[in-house]
């Protein structure tokens, strides 16, 4: 282990860590442009969680202890995550040890936890979001398997450094199979992290609402680490998207300082740009019923598969 | 995959696309839309040849790329809004099976279609032989979109995708069949859009209504007529 690979490794966590809060600030700023609103500040989800780490928590009566571990879990799952997504070098000394697979699966353990923390209290709502949550959780999953799959099997591996890699340094070519994977992730990403068409992360109307209605009993310091743990998420996503589908400037190889310098601003760009994206697609699409998200997730599901189809058929 | 050339990646590609239009095809519930997507399938198809004939250098392709061009993205497409405009057929019914569902047995027509293909992949020796499997998948898929509609016009559209598939089919295997052959689809499927264009008249004439559902009981109705007629002179 080279200290060049330490440094990568630690500077990925921080700048996830730091970025993320950030990242979601700026998804909310373009919406707010594009609806001809006056904007929130950038710094509006730090000021937020500052905010709350300095209250008091206030918990229910009848919770039991899995309410209050529940998002240390799920904020502890997102920063693993984050350690083993290469968004700005492929060599990091994390990702021995979980592959793509693993990482959806450490995804799906965040979820489980939250969904049982939201079930704990006892409450209507909090049961109600969780079903709902558990049922696009279920119908994702899938999809975002089969995307990793396509990206495996192009690249025959399933360590996601490695497809990085294999992606990032192979000769541009045409690939249908990743164009489909590609608009299947989008969707997973919309329907995973609360967006427009399956939840709307703005508002507590109850008919609606998937992922406010599971935090909804939490306060200060947990619901601090659960809203910090979801804009996670959603950068998390984001990097995966990345690594998957733009993964040049990753620095790759025996990174040098220079290339891991490089890709640090490469990154906010790339994020500036799938920001703005996300707040477009949300801006034009309308809230789907609650009963119309298995439509919507069959569809990613559809396209992944027929990634994977055109892939084993055209051979890329 | 780096290595193929630019123009045989281009031709993946569409034949990528096609495969998608057909989904979106079955998914589609109304009928304009589903007429657009039939002309942009048509528009592909004669990208595809456009690009074959340029890598092959067959003249005859170019001509036939023409002809879908003036056929199936123009003429066709036309007629058909024309058709929908004086029916005033826009939406057609609750398909008999429902969308998630529909798909997933798309999937299977698409495993299935690839695995049939394979043998005729592994005999032709055509550089678009790959590309059989996904006619093949076209072509039954568009049967899949016949089979769940009940209306006439979603039904002619799927049997228009299916002649889709079975040029771009002919395409990919043998790079088109012999110029005749193609100037007698065309002409067949010219002849039958306006025969069936009258014949949606006819239907809607006798039933107030373009569902083929009715179609099925004309029997059972005659033989009730027979019964009231006999009855009639009984009395």
């Amino acid at each position: 282990m080279r200290p060049i690979e330490i440094v990568t490794q630690a500077l990925e966590l921080v700048a996830a860590l730091a970025a993320a809060p950030l990242f979601l600030g700026w998804v909310n700023r373009c919406r707010a442009w594009l609806q001809n609103r006056r904007a929130p500040s950038l710094w509006l989800p730090y000021r937020t969680l500052r905010k709350l780490f300095f209250k008091d928590a206030v918990i229910a009566e009848t919770a039991s202890p899995l309410f209050r571990i529940a998002p240390y879990v799920v904020f502890g799952a997102m920063v693993v995550a984050a350690g083993i997504i290469p968004s700005m070098g492929t060599r990091l000394p994390f990702t021995v040890a979980a592959d793509a697979i693993a990482l959806v699966g450490l995804l799906a353990t965040a979820r489980v936890f939250l969904a049982l923390a939201a079930m704990d209290i006892g409450t209507a709502f909090g049961t109600l979001g969780a079903r709902r949550e558990m049922m696009v959780g279920f119908l994702a999953e899938p999809a975002l398997l089969m995307v990793i799959f396509v990206a495996s099997l192009i690249s025959a591996t399933t360590a996601l450094p490695a497809i990085t890699e294999n992606l990032a340094t192979q000769s541009l070519g045409l690939y249908p199979s990743l164009a489909f994977t590609a608009v299947a992730f989008t969707l997973v990403l919309l329907a995973e992290n609360a967006r427009i068409p399956i939840d709307n992360p703005a508002t507590h109307l109850e008919l609606t609402m998937i992922h406010e209605a599971m935090a909804l009993e939490y306060s200060a310091r947990h619901l601090a680490l659960m809203e910090w743990a979801s804009a996670l998420k959603l950068f998390n996503y984001a990097c995966i998207g990345f690594a998957l589908f733009v993964p040049w400037g990753v620095s790759t190889g025996s990174s040098s300082p220079l290339a891991l310098a490089a890709s640090i601003p490469l990154l906010a760009v790339k994020l500036t740009v799938a920001g703005a994206g996300l707040a477009v697609i949300e801006t034009v699409s309308a809230k789907l019923r609650v009963f119309r998200a298995p439509e919507f997730l069959a569809t990613a599901f559809l396209f992944a598969v027929l990634g994977l189809l055109v892939h084993l058929l055209l051979g890329g | 995959m780096p290595g193929t050339p630019l123009d045989l990646q281009l031709l993946n590609l569409c034949a990528a696309l096609l495969l998608l239009l057909s989904f979106a095809m079955l998914a589609q519930r109304r009928v304009v839309t589903l007429v657009n997507l039939l002309a942009t399938q048509g528009a592909l198809l004669f990208i595809a040849t456009l690009l074959l004939a340029w890598r092959t250098g067959e003249h005859h392709l170019y001509l036939s790329a023409f002809l879908t061009l003036a056929l199936k993205v123009v003429f066709l497409p036309w007629l058909l809004h024309r058709l929908i405009r004086r029916l005033q057929v826009y939406w057609d019914t609750e398909p008999l099976l429902n969308i998630p569902g529909t798909m997933l047995i798309g999937l299977l027509v698409v495993v299935f279609s690839f695995g049939l293909a394979q043998p005729i992949s592994a005999l032709a020796s055509t550089a678009t032989r790959n590309a059989i499997g996904i006619a093949v998948a076209v072509v039954l898929l568009s049967f899949v979109t016949m089979i769940t509609r009940r209306k006439a016009m979603s039904q002619v559209v799927g049997f228009l995708s299916m002649e889709n598939g079975l040029f771009f089919g002919a395409m990919s295997a043998t790079y088109g069949m012999p110029m005749i052959v193609e100037f007698g689809v065309a002409l067949d499927v010219l002849v039958a859009v306006l025969v069936l264009g009258i014949f949606f008249f006819q239907i809607r004439e006798q039933f107030d209504s373009l569902d083929l559902h009715h179609l099925e009981s004309l029997r059972e109705r005659s033989a009730q007529a027979d019964s009231q007629t006999a009855a009639l002179k009984e009395h």
